[in-house]
This record gives structure tokens, C-alpha cells and sequence, in this order.
């Protein structure tokens, strides 16, 4: 009876160690594009290939290795489809054909962008309180940005030259939230020009942005009750060319010499060629940008620069309006979210444990 | 409504961009394909709008013969002059309306357009990126002063990525055994543009992307609204 | 003798084009030492096997063609001896002309490469970033024909070339927007296909953060020095190596103008106290 017991499960081991299987699964959170393929074979065989069988298409071989055991992704798949796989493994006298099918399903969530959405919702859910507590009368203290406050006298100067000031809004498209960030301050300077009664001459590279510029300017001068002085041709389109556009503005800056220039969004090797002929002609001039690698050009050749963040911190700032002082606390909240991850994040590296970072750079399957 | 409609739509499309940032399910991701079509399709017919602002801008000041007048006019030439040759006879392989222009090939070598590109356009081009060089020699002159510890500062960094960067560098310094091999010149300058340099641009670009989410927050909500023209 | 400030700028400028143009002229025939991120640029397209297709694309025009056309001829090259099949695109309107001039450069000694079967222009497509996430979904849809109007079926190169998953990598060059950021963010964020690429020597420091752990730029060519860094490395005396003299000259004179620069202000700072000593020296006596 032993004997016979001992027998019996010597050949359920072996079976168990033969047992070869071939599995296809929808792949979880994801956009229903994929399938999860996992195979495990006896370790005798010499290859194996696995391939997608579709309705009216050729069979189409997707992998041939020679791992007994493994997974495999098959990307960009129709949702809602059902698709058959085959797995054929070749041994030394013998081969073994498996198959297996799976219907993609897109489901309602990336959970790899957990981490990102989180830490989103937090910056975002930081920026609406201190915005509700503005509201709610709280005052928040801004530090001087010294390239804001000096718009007035900017354009103080230009009025007393008899000269016109020159904006140029960047030299991106609308699509990049620079551009929109200097028009909303572009609206604040054009009713402070309406108000000194200063040419302002506003050169585009798109045509959106023309369209734009030209809205913005106008309700500046409507609103600051100078309707009659607005110039629709100072709002214009020069060319789509980077250093067509930049030899257009270097002509303006040349021939009609504004007293003061503005370099206010998106800027990229043309910026010193600008910055450095506005300084040939004596004019007072303020830059702005995101673009960290032109930065040194306008801090160099500009008398005011505006850095990165104080770009967007520009309308707020202008504005004086409580609401938007109060989103620029939220940033302030965010940067210190930001360092506090990095100190946690250097030291989990330094104990080698990186479940955090995989978190936050959506590394889970 | 008038003021209110742009504000409502700016909000609806921004939370449904924002939402299929993170749902993978039907219809957000075929929303936003439908968006990045309209938004090519939109773009194409903007160039349009920039021409037509182009040769009224500049047929105003030719006709009432405003200061400068003669550069808009030259403008102009230029412009109709490779819009007519492009159109005409095409461009490359690409036939224009009256063919290939073999016989002008024969004779130019190639193509008008081509010919005035590669001679003409081309050449100014290049000749205006050119101008960097010798606008950083004079920012360079004039901006470099040694004032203070932060002025020294930058003046050591610039010379050594100054020298870095060149061959001259690769020879003033090759001869350092293994050991001394991070004080190669060139070395060095990879050191100060990985780990300084990389650190300050890095905490601009997360206090731009800061600011970027809050601004781009402050349009959905309709809290910005100088970018339409007009505050509340 | 005082020199206005209109005239010292003339005067810099006048001695750096000479400085710049002798090197062309005389050739003076120094070594440059290849750098991490070239080396790694290089070993993404020495580590793809033949036959492979792979997207160059030509994200700038003219302007900046002086840096970025001789990585465009190098990696051509490069993709040559590999036996890789390559599909010029471009995102800016005249990345298409530095694309058949790139390929008209390389294929005079490379004659045996035919286009269809080893490259293919596609031509330039307006949206930046949103037709890169279209060439995602299907390449055709985006380019139905080359530049010569084959359609995309009838190219041999493309046969089993839909998306951009079926690509072994990427490389843009690129002076600006869109390019290699816009790659980045699709091509590898998206879709895990390498991206290397290159751009002006003034945009490498913002590039160089992505440059990491996780390859969201596999190498980048940085500037003219790279481009002949890159040259060295697959055996070729292209355009960048010789014009690598005339910078390394002009880099030299610029820290000569800086000299100058600060001995200027010292000059005028010392005058300026000497002649404040002597104003408050004289004060004392007449008053005493």
C-alpha cells in the first residue's frame, strides 16, 4: 500500500513537472490595446514561437526564443476584440502546439499614472484652498519682482522719448502656455500704453497668436477708455521663420528704436541676436521665459529678466487680484511637496529601496 | 454669453483633456484624437490668416509710401516672387502648375525655386544664426567683469567650460595621468554641465512646470481671463 | 585715446571674423576627444542589427544647418554601414530640403543604396507633437505618399513599417519647437522606442537632464564639437571636424575679450580713485 502510495505521487510529480501551460490575459489598466501573454514549458525544449492567429489576417509570428518559462506584451491591439495566440514549442524528436485566447478590455483608469495623478491633485487641491482662502479675505505676501515693477518706468520713458515700445510675445505657437502666460501680461502693459498714450508695436510668428495679440490689445485699449488711439496695424504677422521673424524685429529695433523692449514667453537661440541689438539701440529691456537655457542671454544683455516661474506669476502679480495671488501660494506649496520628495527620495536610494521612485514614475504592472 | 461661452468651453475641454490624461476607456482617448485633428486641421488654415496680415500690412505702408517704404516693397517682391515659383513649377521632385521647368532646369541647374532657396535663402539663414557668434563676443566683453564672490564664481565655471569644449582643452590637459583624470578640461566641463548646471535647470523647470500647472488651472477655472482679452 | 562704445564693439567684431576665418582658410588639424553622450548616441545605432528601419527626422532649417547638418550626414552614414533602412521625415517645412541634401552628400559614396529600398523621405507634416502621436497610431495615415508621390504601399522599405512601435529608433535634430522633446515625449514615453538626436550647442544644457536612468534620451549630440566627435567615431572627415579649428579659435579670443574686458574696468576703476585722492587731497589743502 506504501509502495503503491510512494508510486502514485512520484508520477504526479513528474506530471506536475511536465505540466505545460500557455495563458493569455487582457492586460489589466490599461487602454484595452494589450494582452499579457505567460508561458511555462518543460524545461527540455529547444524553442519556442508564439504567434497571433487573427481572423483575416496571415498568422503573424510575434516572438521566437528559446526560454522555457516567460512573458510577453502584445501592444497595440483593438479594444474589445478577441484574439488566439499559439504556442508552438520545439523538443529534440517532438513539438507541442498550445493555444490560448484573450478579449482586450479598456478599462476606466492608467493605474501606472497613480502616482502622478496624486500628486497633481494634491498641488492642484493646494492652489484651490489658498484661492478659496483669498477669497475669504486671507492676504498673501509676494515677494518684489523687480522685471514687473519696472514696466511703469519703462513705459514712463518710452512716453517722455516720444518713442514706442516693442513686445515681442515669443515666438511659439498658442499651443505653449508661455505664450498665453505673456499674453496676459501683454493685456496689462497695452492698458498702461493706452493710459500713457505709447505706440506699442506687437510682431508675431503665428498667425493664432496674431489673432490673439490683436483681441488683447484692443480690449486693453477699450478698456482703458482709449479706443480711438488703438492701431490695428501695430498688432502684426511677420513671418513663420525663426531668424526671418528675429531679422524683422532687429529691423524694428533698428529703424524706429523703441525705448523700451519686452521679451516676454517662449525664446530659443534668437534670443542674445534680439537682446543684444535692443541693448545696441539704448533701449530698457525686460525679458521672460521658461526656457532655462536662454536665461543667461537675457540676464546678460536685459536689464530685468523674469525667471521661469515668475513668467506665470506675472498676471497675478499685475493683476493685485487675491484669487490669483493666492494660486501663486499653491506653487509655494508644491515646490516644498517637491523638495520634501527629493530629501525622502535620495535617502530610500541610499537604502536601496526604490518602491517610491517605481510609484511615482508608474513603474506598477 | 458672449464673455461667459469661451470661458464655459475653456473649462469643459480643459477637465475632458485632463481626464483622458488618465482614463484610457472610450470616448476619452477618441476625444482627444478628434482634438489633435482639429488642432492640425486648424493650424493649416492659420497660415492663411498670417498672409493675409502680411500683405496688408505691408501693400498699407507701400501705398501710402510710409517711412521705409521700399523694404516692404522688396518684401513683398520676395514673397510673391517664391509664391508664383513655387506654384508655377513646383518645387524638388514636385510638379507645379506649368510642369517640371526642363527648360529652366537646363539652364539654372535646377528648379527657380530650389535655385533661389539654396542661393538665397539659405545663405541669409545661416548668416543671421551666424550673428550669435559675434554677439556673444561682445556680451561677453562687456557682461564677465569680476564684481564680487558670485561674478568669480561664474567667470572660473565659464572659462573652464570655455576651454572644455574645444580641442585646445583635450591638448592643454591629455597629459594628466589616470588618477588626476577629472581634472581634464574637458572633464571638468561635463562635471560642471551635468551636476551644477543640470541641478539649476532642473529647479527652473519644476518651478516652470509649478507654474504652468497653476496657470494652466487658473484658464480652465476661469480665474485668468486676460488671454481672452478682457479681466471679469 | 577714449574708443566709444560703438566702435570697441566693431573693432571685437571685426577681429573675431578674421579669427574665425583663418582656421577655415589654413586648417589647423586638432583633436577632439569624444564625450559620454556622443558615445552613447553612437552605440544605440552601432548596437541595431541590420535591416532595421529607423526614422531620422530633420527638425530645423537652414539657420541652424551649419551644427545640425553634419550629424544628419554622419548618422546617414552611420545607418549605412549598419545595412539599417532609414525614413527621413520632417517637422519643420525645410527639414525636407536638409533631408535630400543630407542624403545627395552621403549616397555620392554610398551608390549602391537605393531609395525605397534603403531610405525614404516622407516629407514634412504641420502639428508638431500631435502628428508624432499619429505616426503612433498608423504612419501611413500620416504620410500616404513620399516626397516623389509613391504611395506609402508601393515603398518597399515600409512594407512591414505601420507605426511607430515597428521603428528600431529615433533620432531628431532639432533647433526648436517641435523636435526632440516632442519625440521624447511620444516616441519614447509612449511608445519605448529609443530617441537620440541633436541640437544646437546653446539648447544642449536643457537637453542634458533627460540624458538619465531611464533613457529618455539614449546620448545627444550637443553643438558642432559633437558633430565631429561623431565623425571621429564611425571614420569620416566630415564638415563639423574641420570647422572645429575656427571655434576652438573663437573660444580662445572670446577669453582674451574678457581679459580685456576686466582689465578695461580695473583701468577705470583705478583712474577713477586716483582722481577722487587727488579732488580730496586738494579740498584739505585749500581749506587749510
Amino acid at each position: 500500500m506504501r509502495k503503491t502510495l510512494l508510486s502514485l505521487l512520484f508520477l504526479i510529480l513528474i506530471g506536475l513537472l511536465m505540466a505545460n501551460t500557455f495563458s493569455a490575459k487582457d492586460s489589466p489598466w490599461d487602454d484595452g490595446k494589450s494582452i499579457d501573454l505567460v508561458w511555462e514549458i518543460s524545461p527540455m525544449a529547444i524553442k519556442v514561437e508564439i504567434c497571433r492567429q487573427d481572423a483575416d489576417e496571415p498568422k503573424r509570428v510575434l516572438l521566437t526564443c528559446s526560454d522555457p518559462s516567460g512573458s510577453f506584451r502584445d501592444n497595440e491591439l483593438e479594444p474589445n476584440n478577441e484574439y488566439h495566440y499559439q504556442l508552438k514549442a520545439y523538443f529534440q524528436d517532438d513539438d507541442l502546439t498550445l493555444s490560448a485566447s484573450a478579449q482586450t478590455r479598456a478599462q476606466w483608469f492608467y493605474m501606472g499614472k497613480l502616482g502622478f495623478l496624486l500628486l497633481l491633485l494634491l498641488v492642484c487641491g493646494a492652489i484651490l484652498y489658498y484661492i478659496q482662502a483669498a477669497r475669504h479675505g486671507k492676504e498673501f505676501f509676494i515677494r518684489r519682482i523687480a522685471g514687473l515693477d519696472s514696466m511703469e518706468e519703462a513705459i514712463g520713458r518710452a512716453t517722455e522719448k516720444g518713442k514706442p515700445i516693442l513686445y515681442v510675445p515669443g515666438i511659439s505657437d498658442l499651443d505653449d502656455i508661455q505664450t498665453i502666460a505673456s499674453l496676459t501680461i501683454l493685456s496689462h502693459l497695452a492698458e498702461r500704453a493706452a493710459e500713457y498714450d505709447t505706440e506699442i508695436i506687437v510682431p508675431c510668428r503665428f498667425s493664432m497668436v496674431l489673432s490673439a495679440a490683436k483681441e488683447v490689445v484692443r480690449e486693453a485699449y477699450l478698456k482703458a477708455g482709449r479706443l480711438d488711439a488703438y492701431k490695428p496695424d501695430n498688432v502684426f504677422y511677420l513671418t513663420d521663420d525663426q531668424f526671418g521673424f528675429v531679422a524683422g524685429i532687429d529691423g524694428i529695433m533698428l529703424r524706429r528704436k523703441p525705448a523700451a523692449n519686452f521679451f516676454m514667453g517662449s525664446f530659443y537661440a534668437e534670443s542674445l541676436i534680439l537682446a543684444e541689438t535692443g541693448f545696441a539701440t539704448g533701449a530698457i529691456q525686460t525679458a521672460g521665459t521658461a526656457q532655462a537655457h536662454q536665461l543667461p542671454f537675457f540676464v546678460v544683455t536685459c536689464d530685468y529678466t523674469l525667471i521661469g516661474e515668475e513668467l506665470f506669476a506675472a498676471s497675478a502679480y499685475l493683476s493685485k487680484d487675491p484669487q490669483q495671488l493666492g494660486s501663486l501660494k499653491g506653487h509655494d506649496f508644491g515646490k516644498l511637496v517637491i523638495i520634501l520628495l527629493i530629501i525622502l527620495g535620495v535617502i530610500l536610494e541610499i537604502l536601496e529601496t526604490s518602491n517610491l521612485k517605481e510609484f511615482i514614475a508608474g513603474a506598477i504592472s | 454669453m458672449k464673455s461667459s461661452a469661451p470661458l464655459i468651453f475653456a473649462f469643459i475641454v480643459g477637465i475632458i483633456v485632463l481626464l483622458s490624461e488618465f482614463i484610457p476607456h472610450s470616448p476619452f482617448n477618441e476625444i482627444v484624437s478628434t482634438l489633435e485633428g482639429w488642432f492640425m486641421i486648424i493650424s493649416g488654415f492659420a497660415i492663411l490668416l498670417g498672409q493675409i496680415s502680411l500683405i496688408r500690412m505691408n501693400t498699407h505702408k507701400i501705398v501710402h509710401k510710409l517711412d521705409n517704404w521700399q523694404y516692404h516693397l522688396a518684401g513683398l517682391i520676395s514673397f510673391g516672387l517664391m509664391l508664383a515659383l513655387g506654384l508655377l513649377w513646383g518645387m524638388q521632385e514636385t510638379p507645379g502648375i506649368l510642369g517640371d521647368a526642363t527648360g529652366i532646369q537646363a539652364w539654372l541647374g535646377q528648379k527657380p525655386f530650389d535655385y533661389l532657396f539654396e542661393n538665397a535663402y539659405l545663405p541669409l539663414s545661416a548668416t543671421l544664426f551666424s550673428l550669435l557668434a559675434f554677439f556673444i563676443a561682445s556680451a561677453a566683453y562687456r557682461a564677465f567683469i569680476i564684481r564680487g564672490l558670485e561674478s568669480n564664481l561664474l567667470m572660473i565655471t565659464a572659462i573652464i567650460v570655455i576651454i572644455g569644449r574645444t580641442s585646445i582643452g583635450t591638448m592643454l590637459t591629455g597629459w594628466l595621468p589616470e588618477s588626476l583624470h577629472f581634472w581634464h578640461f574637458p572633464n571638468l566641463a561635463d562635471f560642471i554641465m551635468e551636476f551644477p548646471n543640470t541641478a539649476a535647470q532642473r529647479a527652473i523647470l519644476i518651478s516652470a512646470g509649478l507654474g504652468i500647472v497653476g496657470s494652466s488651472l487658473r484658464i480652465i477655472l476661469g480665474i485668468e481671463r486676460s488671454y481672452l482679452g478682457g479681466d471679469k | 585715446m577714449k574708443i566709444s562704445v560703438l566702435a570697441e564693439r566693431r573693432i571685437i567684431y571685426l577681429v573675431l571674423l578674421i579669427a574665425v576665418a583663418l582656421p577655415l582658410l589654413f586648417p589647423i588639424g586638432w583633436k577632439t576627444e569624444v564625450s559620454g553622450y556622443t558615445q552613447m548616441a553612437y552605440d544605440l545605432i552601432e548596437n541595431t542589427p541590420e535591416n532595421k528601419v529607423v526614422i531620422i527626422s530633420f527638425d530645423y532649417d537652414p539657420s541652424t544647418m551649419t551644427e545640425l547638418q553634419p550629424m544628419g550626414e554622419a548618422m546617414i552614414e552611420h545607418a549605412f554601414k549598419r545595412d539599417q533602412k532609414i525614413i527621413a521625415t520632417a517637422l519643420w517645412p525645410m527639414g525636407v530640403q536638409m533631408a535630400e541634401q543630407a542624403f545627395e552628400k552621403v549616397l555620392r559614396d554610398y551608390p549602391d543604396k537605393k531609395r525605397g529600398l534603403d531610405y525614404v523621405n516622407l516629407g514634412y507634416k504641420v502639428g508638431g507633437m500631435v502628428t508624432i502621436q499619429a505616426m503612433g497610431r498608423d504612419l501611413k495615415e500620416v504620410y500616404p505618399n513620399d516626397t516623389r508621390n509613391t504611395p506609402y504601399d508601393q515603398i518597399p522599405l515600409l512594407a512591414n513599417t505601420r507605426r511607430l512601435k515597428d521603428v528600431a529608433w529615433v533620432s531628431s535634430l532639432s533647433s526648436g519647437v517641435p523636435g526632440l522633446k516632442e519625440w521624447m515625449m511620444v516616441a519614447r514615453d509612449s511608445y519605448n522606442v529609443p530617441v537620440t538626436g541633436g541640437c544646437t550647442a546653446v539648447s544642449a544644457p536643457g537637453f542634458f537632464p533627460y540624458v538619465n536612468e531611464q533613457r529618455q534620451l539614449t546620448g545627444l549630440l550637443g553643438g558642432l564639437k559633437a558633430a565631429s566627435e561623431y565623425e571621429s567615431l564611425i571614420g569620416r572627415l566630415g564638415s563639423a571636424t574641420t570647422k572645429m579649428d575656427a571655434q576652438s579659435v573663437a573660444h580662445l579670443l572670446i577669453l582674451v575679450f574678457i581679459a580685456l574686458g576686466n582689465i578695461k574696468v580695473f583701468v577705470a576703476k583705478k583712474k577713477k580713485t586716483t582722481k577722487t585722492k587727488a579732488f580730496i587731497i586738494k579740498r584739505r589743502k585749500s581749506n587749510d
